[in-house]
């Protein structure tokens, strides 16, 4: 188990918290001391999965904090959203699903930017998702 | 003509720098700007200048496919311009590869395509012509 530093947590409620979500993972980034190219993954899956709350989830929220562990130090995002969760998780996560209209790459897309991925839900249970990247 | 967006014009095409936080309600208002814009002046080309943003996701990704898609239907050819090696890596890593619109390494080079384009278009006869 990483240890953790002082968390934060920003509410997901309408689309500007996104942008709010946004910022602050990516101003954690550049403290935590991630590359350029590194900072930019965060803050798209920060940008996909946030979203997602928006669009799927109802409204959840998005807590940061840096961790130190094993592999040394990084950054670690979950998301939780008060929704009926997912139904068919494989299908969610496969790529390709709905990846046309640029809906759906949010799941596997963040999984690939990322380099820890968990996620957890059940139906009326909402969605749970903790991704971790190491400097 | 005042405008919450910077759209330039240069010739037959439209050149509109796409920067800052874009939300659902602002991109509903630049789409009508543009349109609009492209009405207005019966441009033939549209440039995306996107050197601004420093990540592109699938949201923006819609937007741009949305933009080029609904210029399209005006019959105005649009090329994105100014995507940023960072940027091209993560929509690889993400999975979308904008496919379908075309893409130029810098402005000049935008335009001149699109001038091409063009030129092509404007070779073809009316064949209502007497």
């Amino acid at each position: 188990m990483p240890d953790r530093m002082t968390a934060k947590t920003v509410p997901i409620v309408t689309e500007p918290d996104v942008i709010i979500a946004r910022q602050m993972g990516r101003s954690l980034a550049s403290r935590l001391g991630f590359s350029v190219i590194d900072q930019a993954r965060i803050t798209t899956a920060i940008s996909e999965l946030a979203r997602n709350i928006i669009n799927y989830g109802v409204r959840g929220s998005v807590t940061f904090c840096g961790i130190k562990g094993e592999r040394g130090e990084g950054i670690e995002i979950r998301f939780d959203d008060v929704g009926p969760g997912i139904p068919d998780v494989a299908k969610a996560m496969s790529h390709g699903y709905s990846s046309k209209s640029g809906l759906g790459v949010g799941l596997p897309g963040s999984r690939r930017l990322m380099d820890d991925f968990d996620l957890r839900t059940a139906p009326g249970e909402g969605v749970h998702i903790v991704v971790r990247k190491w400097l | 003509m005042a405008s919450n967006f910077p759209i330039l014009r240069l010739g037959r095409t439209l050149i509109v720098p796409l920067m800052g936080d874009l939300d659902d309600r602002l991109v509903l208002e630049l789409q009508g700007e543009i349109l609009g814009r492209i009405e207005k002046t019966a441009a033939a080309g549209l440039i995306l200048e996107v050197s601004a943003l420093d990540f592109v996701d699938s949201f923006m990704a819609r937007v741009l496919n949305d933009l080029t898609t609904m210029a399209g239907l005006m019959g105005t050819k649009t090329v994105v311009v100014g995507l940023s090696p960072t940027v091209a890596t993560i929509l690889m890593e993400l999975g979308l590869a904008l496919a379908k619109i075309p893409t130029a390494r810098d402005l000049e080079k935008g335009l001149a395509f699109l001038n091409r384009l063009i030129e092509e278009e404007d070779g073809v006869g009316d064949p209502d012509a007497g």
